[in-house]
């Protein structure tokens, strides 16, 4: 009984410590990913090499130490008849293992070290890029380009409460992506709005904290056109996992395009400002802004959580005059987690979002918010 | 000496050092504590006010300086640099502002906190005169030009040619005992 | 009392005063047992929430605020009330048994260390019923998620940790106090077991760290309630400040969680191997260099918060020392068990599984060290799997390996090996089931602390999953092999109970008598 467990026992474990090397092979599945990407950049690969020379050292050493103490098991055991020698101590034997590790780790800081010095290697950068992680979404500005604008995950609440089936972006998909130029030297400056947060992108090897207060860096520079999706990676409250990272790295002159086109949009935006809204188009985009900006505090149905976020449904606030409807959402409730949504809402997704309280779930207050009352107030204070 | 006896003067002891122990920590530490931090400089966190002395300019090297404003959570003031960005002479004394509007109803009193890209040239970089010494009351609707003067210290290592200088302004107006005292 | 501690024959009021009162440290050793048991129970009862919420993609039972008050909880629960407590009372059984004492040298404050226990966790429970829910920031607790953004209860919170980290100080004093002046005649330093070792240096750590710990909440504390700064960068403090304090005290913290391990799996191998513990001396030397050294290492869990190169680099490379003195270690252990006439029973099956996957762990943890790689593993399921190799394939399995060895001696019955041999192979195949996809899962790109996931994560999650409900389930029969044992084991009456056992320990009489060691004994 005990040998047959034995067998098993040597079976299991060889699996085991031999899974990371197995890793190198089947490197990218995508459901079934075992290992690290190679990514597009200097610094992902210089994380993916020195990363593939620990798992081989500490398989080679795993497979050397345990298939020894294997070996011990099966020749040592009382019922093979084996009497208990009875030295320990050896000072040869034990000078050499903490000898012979103690160089291995020498030889390996060489490669740890030019890999880190890689990572931080920020200087001399061609584009500077703002990151603010905000609670739960982030804040991409083009600094010197006048180019400012939120990434909010785009999967709906009915997706991830089951209400719909999950699409094939579920939690990879935001409102408007990070855009970069191939060739180019990124510089990323990250700070934090509220808590900390956390930005990577694994194919860049790039993930710096995003501390309120102060800036961090990180660079990154490809030449591999494509989407890359990253996570936020520090716990930052109920949001976490609802505010991914999505990079579009484009040929150099679409990038100028875009920046043409995203520079021309803040222009032609002031000119819809003024534009009178219908309140079946204000509805239509006011539950779109509800849903991504909104509902994760106060819930799909307005109802909130009681004690914790209130109800929008049947609230003063939102039977109320507009104006002080309006002012909840520019300046923010202190004291609460309501924060203030100027700068992360536009003033039509403002004015829409508001008008959408005021007459859903049977609120029917009737009237029409248009994105110019929104101006009015921020501009009247 | 009795048992009893001795163990009152143990005790006796041991709470005059207990004491000791929680003046020191009042009243010795805060100061050392800010001496560390001068001297240390952390988190591109750039030091506080700086004497210029001898200030030879160098003219052979150019760095470029930019600059960047951010608002922390609950804090709605419109805050920009007037520049982007500068070039400048290590050793230079030069003179920038940002600006800042109050958008609330309310008086309001902000910190602004420093944070310099790269950090580990925090220490080269010094201001003679910063916005960010002091806090800043403005009353509501209120704007203001708030100045910084810099120098880049020309023993600045060799190969940083790009620093980017970021404030971030924070509302302290419940800090402050009486926000009104401190406007002109 | 000349007729013998209290039984329930004795009338309750008698039976609860001896166990409130009591100041016997086999008594409170059982009492720390029973604690950490229920505790470990507690803290599994929020893992299986995790892992049925995690079992697929979306929020199917949770909500993601509920979803970070468990994964707070659980790391609460797990490190300080389940895991520190357990070996906290291995040490207050087996010390005084190990050296010849008669008990702990502070009897008194022994029972006080334990009794608060109970009373702090209750309040850290009570948390989850409070308005705005319990603490939501993780184990780690980081500033400003802790402070400005904190939910109502925690300053309770904060009030538990104080509790808990004054049991532990105390503890630690009572445990030096002991090995310092209480070993039998003949007893030097050097002679005393591995065991009693282990748990003197770590008695150092948690005296050195605790009140580092308790300064951090102090500062919280003072940051939420009283408008000072330290760790808000508006009043000129840093949050970076607090996850320096903190893990000065966690990383020694991970080493108190497993040094006394690495003890109790010295006492145990050399027994099943009949052969005496290999390099005695250096695994003394190698014990105190890996708890001196856990003192110098702490940024390495702050690799990604823009540290200074030159302060990253001493950090990764201090780190990657620490792999020698443990190295070591698992050498002594190997070399013990070669050419030794070995049997395996579960307490060895136990000790085996602890040496490799302990080792497994230290693998991963070697990877996190190297700073540029640690970019991509940092606050992902590689650093949990990590964790949970060295924590529950190390301590847990450690603790559970001491209570099949020594639990003869404490009740005197022998429990049914059939069945602690089943236990130990669906713990050990739960455990691989539910943990080693978890690297996978790291690598491939899905954060820690994350309450949902895209879809390309969703096979080795529900992998987990399941191996995480085996694993639950083998503690249940370790509660239930534990249980039969004291009611209905082969009674033993060997002192040695086990052949090739050693020690001042296994003299005594089986089960212990109440009082032992009342004349010291010689030691030679």
């Amino acid at each position: 009984m005990l040998k047959r467990a034995k067998a098993l026992f040597l079976s299991l474990l060889s699996l085991v410590v031999s899974l990371p090397a197995m890793g190198a092979a089947v490197a990218e599945s995508s459901t079934r990913q075992l290992n690290m990407p190679q990514g597009v950049t200097e610094v992902s690969q210089a994380a993916y090499d020195i990363h593939m020379i620990m798992v081989w050292v500490c398989t080679v050493i795993g497979i050397g130490v345990f298939g020894f103490m294997f070996y011990v098991m099966y020749a040592h055991r009382k019922s093979r008849g084996a009497v208990a020698e009875n030295f320990h101590e050896n000072l040869v034997v034990e000078l050499l293992w903490t000898i012979v590790p103690t160089i291995i780790l020498i030889v390996m800081a060489f490669p740890a070290t030019t890999a880190l010095l890689k990572v931080y290697d920020t200087d001399n950068p061609d584009i500077e890029i703002k990151i603010t992680g905000y609670q739960w979404k982030w804040q991409y500005e083009y600094l010197g380009e006048g180019v400012k604008f939120m990434s909010e995950l785009n999967t709906s609440l009915d997706e991830v409460y089951g209400r719909e089936p999950k699409g094939e972006h579920y939690l990879r998909e935001v409102t408007e992506p990070l855009v970069l130029p191939v060739g180019k030297k990124i510089r990323f400056l990250v700070t934090g709005n509220d808590v900390i947060h956390s930005w990577w992108v694994p194919d860049f090897g790039v993930k710096r904290d995003a501390v309120p207060g102060l800036f961090t860096s990180g660079w990154a520079k490809t030449d591999e056109p494509g989407i890359y999706v990253g996570e936020c990676t520090e716990l930052c409250g109920l949001g976490h996992a609802f505010m991914p990272v999505v990079v579009e790295v484009k040929e150099e002159a679409e990038y100028n395009e875009w920046l043409a086109g995203k520079k021309a949009e803040a222009a032609e935006y002031a000119s819809t400002i003024g534009k009178q809204w219908s309140a079946e188009e204000l509805m239509v985009r006011g539950e779109e802004v509800y849903e991504r900006s909104c509902a994760a505090c106060h819930q799909s149905n307005g109802e909130g959580i009681p004690g914790v976020f209130p109800a929008l449904k049947d609230s003063p606030i939102a039977l109320g005059p507009m104006v002080g409807h309006i002012a909840v959402l520019i300046d923010g409730v202190a004291g609460t987690s309501m924060q203030s949504f100027a700068d992360q809402l536009s003033e039509v997704d403002i004015a829409a979002v508001v008008h959408y309280e005021r007459n859903a779930w049977d609120n029917n207050v009737g009237d029409v918010t248009q994105p110019l009352d929104v101006l009015n107030y921020k501009q009247s204070k | 000496m009795t048992a009893a006896a001795s163990n009152r003067r143990l005790l006796i002891k041991l709470l005059l050092g207990a004491v000791v122990m929680f003046a020191f920590a009042i009243f010795v530490l805060p100061p050392l504590y800010n001496l560390f931090c001068e001297i240390t400089g952390l988190g591109g966190k750039t030091g506080g006010e700086y004497k210029a002395v001898d200030v030879r300019v160098d003219t052979s090297r150019e760095v470029s300086v930019r600059f960047v404003a951010s608002n922390n959570a609950y804090m709605p003031w419109e805050f920009r640099p007037t520049q982007d960005k500068v070039v400048v002479h290590p050793g230079e004394p030069t003179e920038i502002t940002y600006y800042a509007r109050n958008t609330t109803d309310r008086d309001m009193v902000s910190q602004a906190i420093p944070s310099l890209v790269p950090n580990i040239v925090a220490d080269y970089f010094h201001k003679t005169e910063c916005f960010c010494f002091e806090n800043q009351p403005l009353a509501a609707g209120e704007e203001v030009d708030m100045k910084l003067v810099f120098i880049i210290d020309p023993d600045l290592p060799e190969g940083v040619k790009n620093l980017t200088l970021s404030y971030t302004i924070f509302d302290i107006t419940d800090r402050v005992t009486n926000p009104v005292a401190q406007l002109q | 009392m000349a007729h013998g501690p209290a039984t329930l024959a004795d009338g309750w009021k008698a039976y609860i005063s001896r166990w409130v009162f009591t100041t016997n440290h086999k008594d409170i050793g059982t009492l720390y047992l029973w604690f950490s048991f229920a505790m470990f129970i507690l803290g599994g009862a929020f893992a299986m929430i995790i892992r049925a919420e995690l079992f697929q993609p979306g929020m199917q039972l949770i909500k993601p605020e509920f979803f970070n008050q468990m994964t707070t909880m659980h790391g609460l629960v797990m490190v300080f009330g389940a895991i520190m407590p357990a070996f906290v009372g291995l040490a207050n059984w087996m010390i005084p048994l190990m050296i010849g004492a008669p008990d702990m040298a502070l009897p008194r404050m022994n029972n006080l260390s334990f009794w608060i226990l109970p009373f702090a966790f209750a309040i850290l429970t009570s948390t989850l019923f409070m308005e705005g829910g319990g603490p939501n920031f993780g184990w780690t607790f980081y500033a400003p998620l802790s402070t400005t953004y904190a939910p109502e209860s925690v300053n309770f919170f904060i009030f538990a940790i104080h509790i808990m980290g004054a049991s532990s100080i105390m503890g630690s004093i009572n445990i030096i106090a002991t090995v310092m002046n209480m070993r039998a005649p003949g007893m030097t330093y050097m002679k005393m077991p591995l065991f009693v070792w282990t748990w003197v240096i770590t008695a150092f750590l948690l005296v050195a760290v605790m009140p580092v710990l308790a300064g951090a909440v102090t500062m919280m504390l003072m940051d939420i309630n009283f408008g000072t700064s330290f760790f808000n960068a508006a009043g000129g403090g840093d949050p970076v400040l607090f996850q320096h304090v903190f893990w000065f005290f966690g990383h020694p913290e991970v080493y108190i969680i497993i040094l006394p391990a690495f003890g109790v799996v010295s006492q145990i191998i050399p027994t099943f191997s009949r052969k005496p513990l290999f390099g005695y001396s250096s695994m003394v030397y190698a014990t105190a260099a890996i708890a001196f050294l856990s003192f110098v290492v702490w940024a390495h869990h702050m690799f990604t918060v823009g540290m200074p190169i030159a302060g990253e680099l001493y950090f990764m490379y201090a780190t990657m020392l620490i792999a020698v003195p443990t190295g070591v270690k698992v050498f002594n252990w190997i070399t013990t068990m070669y050419k030794g006439s070995l049997t395996f029973e579960t307490p060895m099956l136990f000790s085996i599984a602890f040496v490799i996957l302990f080792t497994f762990g230290g693998f991963t943890g070697l990877m996190l060290s190297i700073a540029a790689a640690d970019m991509q593993y940092h606050d992902t399921y590689f650093v949990v799997a990590h964790f949970h190799y060295v924590m529950v394939a190390g301590a847990v399995f450690s603790g559970t390996a001491a209570i099949y060895y020594w639990l003869p001696k404490w009740c005197g019955k022998m429990y049914n090996e059939t069945m602690g041999q089943v236990q130990f192979w669906v713990a050990f195949i739960g455990f691989n089931i539910a943990f080693m996809p978890q690297h996978f899962l790291g690598l491939a790109g899905m954060p820690r602390r994350y309450a949902d996931y895209g879809l390309q994560f969703a096979d080795w999650n529900m992998v987990s999953s399941i191996g995480a409900f085996i694993y639950g389930g083998a503690q249940i029969m370790l509660l239930i092999n534990v249980i039969l044992t004291i009611r209905n084991g082969k009674p033993v009456a060997d002192e040695k109970v086990w052949e090739g056992a050693e020690g001042l320990e296994w003299t005594v009489a089986t089960p212990a008598p109440y009082h032992t060691f009342e004349k010291p004994p010689e030691v030679k």
